[in-house]
């Protein structure tokens, strides 16, 4: 069964790959969700069969459909996929390419270093997350959900109309 | 249905999901992606910590997958907010025409 | 009687506040009458205090007056006293008679002028400064006065400012001085350091008791003192700056820069002659400086076309004169020479004044002449006194007293033959550059009007000198020709004897026989090259035909070319200096601070680009590096 893990981790990984590559920002959009997709199946053999879920339903279903949306509000067009293909020149990869691959070369060999423990042993199911969340970390869902309101409000000014958010800083300054 | 997986390596791949956004974020200009590339950070961070969680079979992991997934929710809706905002003042979705704060 | 000393300097001071404070709102006779009366006040009573000291001298010959301590730093406490014995009182009724006299003059010559009050409240501080110097019993207190006159004579030399060439000259004077003044004073730092005490009486106690002769504090000390005589007395190295002086009006020459001021030296190495007795090599140096310098400065006065610039080289050949004898250890006769200088100096002068005035403000001798007939007594002053300077035999006082010195540097145990010749060719010189400006200026027939008599005011000076460089010298006569040593009688109780070698008195009189003789060809050598007429213009222009001629000629009429060498080695060096520095390369140090403040600024300046993507490259790029150092540690 371990190789179901070992096979989504590299869909995962070769998805996001493809999704920060891509020209057309819906194109890697998808990616990622695909990536998403198979995070959620590494969850699952994990013996995390809620957080797999809730992957799914919540990052994928409703927080990269956002992202859809709001892309497809934007109504970029095909002069856009120009634009991208003219930033995205293969000379500035080098820089951050090389970070990056620093990054995890140190995070890997750390992690190598104190190897030990297996995960993915016990199944925990959502019964005992549930019990958890209202038990223990009750203070943290109170106060997530004070951060999902402010979110709310923020989004709501924020997005409401272009041209009385304009009115409106003009008329301050 | 659950698997024995070694430890370190399920933190290896979120390191290097989690490296494959930071480049993602550094390498794309368009405020989308960064974005974008943002979410793929947390959901990197996300997989670490169920990882460890399971590793001790505890439900903490699991918790903290929450917790990170509610405030990415939130912060991906703000975030888009003012994406729109940026679009409508400056016509164009370049991180890098936002730079009057230069010194 | 002798309690009033302390009145002599302080009088002119108190005329030159008087002039300085109210100068502006008087008439010109106040001012005349100011001005002069108070030097008049200071010599009448010059002349009775030293009388009181000559008929009733007090215990040990000299007298000391303490008016206040001036400091208490430390151990070091001068005061302001004054010293008068011998030699200070001669010297002091010389400065201070010649002095009133001269103020005289200056009533009519300055009359009209607008800085009137301004001259004679300068001059005022000057005869107070001297004064001051002359009486000063510490070294600090005379060094005050050292400096009130440099301090004068910068002022006077360029009074009339509005020409900016005068100012030079005053600051050229003023620097070169000051190049003596500070080996003087580091001269004063010595001896305070080494003896403690810088009290003239106590300095020479604790010098001749603590050092042998030839110490080498002692020759230290004493020729830091002659680098500062040297500067005030225009002697080589540092005589560059009197020709130039002469810019000043006529009366500062005769009074600062003939009787007075350039004495200064002269009376400082007679003050300390205990010190320059311990130093045998530093005084040979002054007898060896007297000698060069009285030959140079003879030579570049045959040459001169200013009156006046003439009389300035030779007031520096006859000041070597004076070195001379302080060197050969004839000290009487050093100021002896000071004493008939004075008079026929500022005789001179005076009377170049009286001819400059009637020809308007013209100095070239060449352009003078025929001015016997319109002005008569100048003529008979100013033969009295060219005779006096050429040291005529028998009725002049320059005679007895030239020829005291000529004597004394043969026979002292300290001089010899080669300074005699020196002194003895200088004679030859004198004559001939005296008589040569004299024939120059009166004889002939007349080129230009006379626009302006003196008046009786300057007139009386001119007689007075006259008489005085007559009889001025009977005082003191050699023993071939009368033997009254009533001068150096005197001075022995300051100063002591000559230490001499031989005393034949017929090898003196042989002497004086030929050092007459050779003055007087001079004078015919004169009378044959200098006169106003074709001939001898013609026979001028003859020998400058000649190339060799002409060049030694240029030589001399510049001075020996001193002026070029400063120039060439001092000036120019420390002006490319000051020029290739005038970025100052200490100031680099803060200024390059500055700058690389700058410069990190526009570098980091880069780093707050404003974009997004750089800023987290930069968190990236810190996450690489903490992770790097956990790791390695």
């Amino acid at each position: 069964m371990s190789e179901v893990f070992y096979i989504s981790a590299a869909i995962a990984i070769m998805a996001t790959l493809m999704a920060i590559t891509r020209l057309n920002a819906v194109h890697a959009l998808l990616y990622f969700i695909v990536s998403l997709l198979s995070v959620a199946v590494i969850f699952f053999i994990l013996g995390a069969p809620f957080v797999a879920a809730l992957e799914v339903i919540i990052y994928a279903g409703a927080i990269m459909v956002l992202f859809v949306f709001v892309v497809m509000m934007l109504s970029l067009g095909p002069q856009a996929i120009e634009q991208e293909r003219s930033w995205l020149n293969p000379r500035i990869w080098i820089g951050p390419a090389i970070l990056a691959l620093i990054l995890t070369v140190e995070l890997t060999y750390l992690l190598l270093m104190k190897a030990g423990g297996l995960s993915g042993v016990k199944l925990v199911g959502p019964k005992a997350v549930g019990i958890a969340l209202f038990g223990p970390y009750v203070l943290g869902v109170e106060l997530a959900s004070v951060l999902l309101l402010a979110g709310l409000v923020g989004a709501y000014h924020l997005g409401r109309g272009g041209k009385k958010i304009e009115e409106a800083s003009r008329g301050v300054s | 249905m659950t698997a024995a997986v070694p430890l370190h390596h399920g933190l290896i791949v979120a390191g290097i999901l989690f490296a494959v956004g930071l480049l993602g974020l550094l390498v794309r200009r368009n405020v989308i992606f960064i974005l974008l590339s943002i979410e793929i950070m947390l959901n990197a961070a996300g997989l670490a910590f169920v990882v460890a969680g399971s590793k001790w079979g505890q439900v903490d992991g699991q918790i903290m997958f929450i917790f990170v997934l509610t405030m990415a929710a939130a912060e991906v809706s703000v975030g888009l907010a003012l994406v729109l905002q940026l679009y409508h003042h400056t016509k164009t979705l370049d991180a890098d025409s936002a730079n009057k704060m230069r010194g | 009687m002798l309690e009033l000393l302390w009145l002599i300097p302080a009088l002119p001071f108190a005329g030159f506040l008087t002039l300085a404070l109210f100068g502006q709102k008087l008439h010109e006779k106040s001012i005349a009458v100011t001005g002069v009366g108070f030097i008049g006040l200071s010599a009448a009573l010059a002349i009775l205090v030293s009388a009181s000291f000559i008929s009733s001298p007090p215990q040990g010959y000299f007298y000391t007056q303490t008016l206040w301590t001036w400091m208490q730093v430390g151990g070091f406490s001068p005061k302001i006293s004054f010293y008068l014995d011998a030699l200070s009182m001669i010297m002091m009724v010389v400065v201070a008679f010649v002095g009133f006299l001269i103020h005289l003059y200056s009533i009519g010559y300055m009359k009209g002028d607008e800085g009137y009050s301004r001259f004679f409240a300068y001059m005022n501080l000057f005869v107070g400064s001297m004064l001051t110097l002359l009486l000063a019993e510490d070294l600090l207190l005379l060094y005050l006065g050292w400096e009130g006159v440099g301090l004068c004579s910068y002022l006077l030399i360029g009074f009339w400012y509005k020409d900016s060439a005068n100012g030079r000259a005053a600051i050229k004077a003023f620097i070169v001085t000051r190049i003596g003044d500070a080996s003087m004073a580091v001269g004063l730092f010595l001896l305070f350091t080494s003896l403690g005490t810088l009290s003239i009486q106590g300095l020479m106690n604790l010098a001749s008791q603590r050092w042998p002769v030839g110490a080498p504090l002692a020759v230290a000390s004493a020729a830091l003192l002659l680098g500062g005589a040297v500067g005030k007395s225009a002697q080589l190295p540092l005589q560059t700056w009197l020709p130039d002086a002469m810019a000043g009006p006529t009366p500062v020459s005769a009074l600062i820069h003939a009787a007075t001021m350039v004495t200064a030296g002269v009376y400082l190495i007679a003050r300390t002659h205990i010190l320059f007795t311990l130093a045998p090599p530093v005084q040979t140096a002054v007898a060896v400086i007297g000698a060069v310098t009285l030959l140079i400065a003879g030579f570049s006065a045959l040459t001169q076309r200013d009156i006046k610039r003439v009389l300035a080289y030779s007031t520096i050949s006859q000041i070597g004169y004076m070195f001379l004898a302080l060197g050969v250890g004839a000290w009487s006769a050093a100021i002896f020479h000071f004493m008939t200088h004075a008079f026929f100096k500022a005789l001179l002068f005076l009377g170049t004044g009286v001819v400059i005035l009637a020809l308007n403000q013209e100095h070239d001798i060449f352009k003078m002449g025929g001015l016997r007939n319109e002005l008569p007594l100048t003529f008979w002053t100013f033969l009295i006194g060219s005779a006096s300077l050429s040291a005529l035999p028998l009725i002049t006082a320059g005679f007895y007293s030239k020829d005291l010195i000529l004597w004394q540097a043969l026979s002292s145990e300290r001089g010899g033959v080669w300074l005699w010749a020196a002194g003895f060719l200088g004679a030859f010189i004198t004559s001939i550059y005296t008589f040569r400006i004299f024939f120059l200026t009166f004889s002939g027939s007349a080129t230009s009007q006379v626009s302006r008599k003196p008046g009786v005011l300057m007139t009386i000076p001119l007689v007075v000198l006259a008489v005085l460089s007559l009889i001025g010298g009977f005082i003191e006569l050699p023993e071939t020709l009368g033997n009254s040593r009533l001068l150096s009688n005197f001075l022995q109780t300051a100063l002591p004897p000559l230490q001499a070698v031989t005393t034949d008195y017929s090898t003196q009189g042989s002497l004086q026989f030929i050092t007459s003789v050779v003055s007087l060809i001079g004078i015919i050598f004169a009378y044959r090259y200098f006169l106003h007429s074709p001939q001898h213009t013609g026979r001028r222009e003859n020998i400058m035909k000649n190339p060799v001629a002409y060049a030694v000629h240029c030589f001399l009429f510049k001075g020996w070319n001193f002026d070029l060498l400063y120039d060439t080695f001092l000036v120019r060096p420390f002006l490319w200096a000051a020029r290739t520095n005038r970025n100052d390369f200490v100031d680099l140090i803060y200024r390059g601070m500055a700058a690389i403040c700058r410069a990190s600024n526009t570098v980091l300046s880069f780093t707050q680009s404003g974009k997004v993507r750089w800023y987290a490259t930069g968190i990236a790029l810190g996450i690489v590096i903490l992770v790097g150092i956990v790791e390695i540690l």
